[in-house]
């Protein structure tokens, strides 16, 4: 497979919106959703890695972990599930440092692409921490992704897109993972301001909660990525009902 | 050279320390830390903190010897009274320092996690001064067995919320600290209650309680002419502990942090990384934070202060544990020895030494008082009947 930046590069290049849902690995019926997802238009997957203490989650995904955990869902055996999926797009896992801390870089790395996995967002990792993860997962041919904030000044931005491999993440709001009624004004601001220093694919994520959202969200980013909404309809209503919204996103961002 | 010194610019003591924030609070914490270092630097902001501490907390606290237990014992044993600080605790030190702070920063609300309920509460006093809003998260079960603190944060103006995920303690009442802080990141200040977090917390939180150790070196060598041989104190986060510890990192003093035996972060943890900082903590094979099991709901805590992870691991300080039951003793001891209730936290100090006593015949040895027992009596209440 190629690299999940060529990969998603040459999507938008073609005209296409990026649609990049989550799902928190080691919950019931997680490589269904996925499967379901793919089926349905997605252009990456992101496989959450649960924590037991994940700081940027709120209710939703803070519950699908602690759910996965009690399953007995761990790093290894996640990553180790992820060959079975067998979808045709790029995997990128997501996962909180100490993970990869307590693993050890080179030997997580190596676990990631000796599984098929093509990206790492480690959203407790910020720029100037992520030094050595970086060249070790450069190295391995994993991709790491940056996230860029809102609180973010401008002279930090072209040093997080450089650094940046896969796509930009743009967090969407001043805030922890869940829905929202409206998408924050600072959504479309930093997909715009990450853009203007960039030419990485821009993805939004944290707080796009819906089809209209995404939609919105589009109209300056090159895609989205649908973290709670996904994971609740997982819990609640199981594979199909990932399947049946990420279509119903799919064709919200493909609306001329 | 002194080991005690600022951290590197990475914010890290040896290899531990460090800043892993998300990238949405990374440009708060590097303002705080240029707005720290400028206060810090400047003579009326010090002035102004040295005041409220003088004539609000009720500093210098005094030191007091131990005559009964001392002989009880076989030792000479000091007390460093941070019990009698406004508060009740030595967690005043450090509020009034960031909640100063985060008033010259224009921020207008704090918030703060508490364990047993004493940061809480001198957050909440704090904020009543200084006219900031206050939001106190603290586990669920931690309001249960600190009703008393709750109630009183409350009386004080302060919001409490319940952190209702994972052990329902002090560590997911600062995983619900961080997520709001993230939130409110342009308005609020996280006044985080010990030498923990990401940089610049761990240096600022101790300079805000050297006040401690700088004190008691004074009055040790004004009560026995010479430093002690051995300083304890309790630790959870440990900022209690490296506040005594600064006024003493330069002399020949034995330094030990007394960890409870189900919260013993550097005497069963591996280095990792949680809660912003790279230190040692209880986790299992995968990463997967452990919980903590103490009596003490202010200890009860998987990790450690960055600082005392570089201490112990250069061999400048030691890090025992000691079990509820002993805890339980030492609070009595005190209590029916020399008329003083310690908080459940410093019982801890007061186990160690009780039990290390044999061999410490005839040195002095200093401990620090960090709080009063009046939040643990109904606690104990139920324990001892
Ligand atoms: C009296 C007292 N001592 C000690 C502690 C533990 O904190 P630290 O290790 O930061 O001193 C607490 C925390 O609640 C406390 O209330």
């Amino acid at each position: 497979m190629t690299g999940l930046e060529a990969h998603l590069r040459a999507r938008r290049d073609e005209g296409r919106k990026l649609l990049v849902p989550y799902v928190t690995g080691g919950l019931t019926n997680w490589k269904e959703g996925i499967r379901a997802a793919v089926a349905a238009g997605a252009d990456a997957v992101e496989v959450g890695i649960p924590f037991s203490d994940p700081v940027m989650d709120g209710p939703v995904i803070q519950d699908a972990s602690q759910r996965a955990l009690e399953a007995g869902a761990t790093p290894p055996g996640i990553l180790a599930e992820i060959p079975t999926i067998d979808v045709q797009v790029p995997i990128v896992v997501m996962l909180y440092y100490n993970t990869v801390f307590r693993t050890g870089h080179e030997r997580f790395a190596s676990l990631c692409s000796n599984n098929g996995v093509s990206g790492a967002i480690v959203p407790d990792l910020p720029l100037e921490e992520s030094g050595h993860w970086c060249e070790v997962a450069d190295a391995a041919g994993i991709e790491t992704v940056m996230l860029a904030a809102p609180t973010a000044p401008d002279e930090r931005l072209p040093r997080i897109a450089a650094r940046a491999r896969g796509f930009v993440y743009a967090v969407g709001l001043l805030g922890i993972t869940g829905e929202r009624d409206a998408l924050a004004n600072t959504a479309t601001a930093i997909a715009g301001r990450v853009k203007a220093v960039t030419d990485k694919p821009v993805l939004v994520g944290v707080g796009v909660s819906n089809a209209a959202q995404a939609r919105e969200a589009c109209r300056v980013a090159d895609g989205v990525i649908q973290g709670a909404s996904v994971v609740r309809r997982l819990m609640e209503s199981g594979p199909d009902a990932v399947g049946d919204y990420i279509a119903e996103v799919r064709a919200a961002i493909d609306e001329k | 050279m002194s080991i005690m010194v600022e951290p590197d610019g990475s914010g890290r003591f040896g290899q531990f320390g460090g800043r892993f924030v998300p990238e949405t609070l990374v440009p708060a914490c590097q303002e705080l830390e240029a707005g720290f270092r400028e206060a810090w630097a400047d003579p009326a902001f010090r002035a102004e903190l040295d005041h409220l501490l003088r004539t609000y907390a009720g500093r210098p606290s005094i030191l007091t010897e131990c005559n009964n237990l001392g002989r009880q014992l076989g030792i000479r044993l000091l007390l460093k009274r941070e019990d009698l600080n406004h508060t009740g605790s030595h967690k005043i030190n450090n509020v009034l320092g960031q909640a100063l702070l985060a008033k010259r920063m224009g921020k207008k609300r704090i918030v703060a996690e508490t364990g047993a309920g004493q940061h809480g509460v001198a957050s909440a006093t704090a904020a009543a001064l200084l006219g900031l809003e206050c939001k106190v998260y603290m586990g669920a079960v931690d309001m249960e067995r600190q009703a008393l603190n709750v109630f009183r944060m409350r009386l004080l103006g302060a919001q409490v919320e319940p952190a209702m995920s994972g052990s329902r303690t002090l560590k997911d009442a600062v995983n619900e600290a961080m997520r709001d802080w993230v939130a409110t990141v342009e308005s609020t200040h996280y006044c985080l209650g010990s030498v923990m977090g990401p940089h610049p917390y761990p240096w600022m939180v101790r300079q805000f309680h050297r006040v401690i150790g700088d004190e008691a070196r004074e009055q040790c060598r004004e009560a026995t002419g010479d430093d002690p041989d051995v300083v304890v104190a309790c630790v959870g986060g440990g900022s209690n502990a490296i506040g005594i510890f600064s006024g003493f990192i330069d002399t020949k003093a034995r330094l030990v942090g007394v960890e409870p035996a189900g919260g013993a972060a550097v005497g069963r943890g591996v280095p990792g990384v949680v809660h912003g900082m790279k230190s040692y903590l209880m986790q299992d094979e995968h990463g997967q934070v452990q919980e903590a099991h103490s009596i003490s709901a202010g200890l009860d805590y998987p990790g450690v202060g960055p600082e005392h992870s570089y201490l112990a691991e250069l061999g400048r300080a030691e890090y025992p544990a000691v079990t509820d039951d002993e805890v339980i003793a030492g609070f009595s001891l005190l209590a029916k020895t020399e008329g003083i209730i310690p908080a459940l936290e410093c019982a801890h100090a007061l186990a160690w030494i009780a039990r290390e006593a044999p061999n410490m015949a005839g040195q002095t040895v200093l401990m620090n008082l960090s709080g009063r027992g009046d939040k643990d009596v109904a606690q104990m209440m139920d324990i001892l009947k």
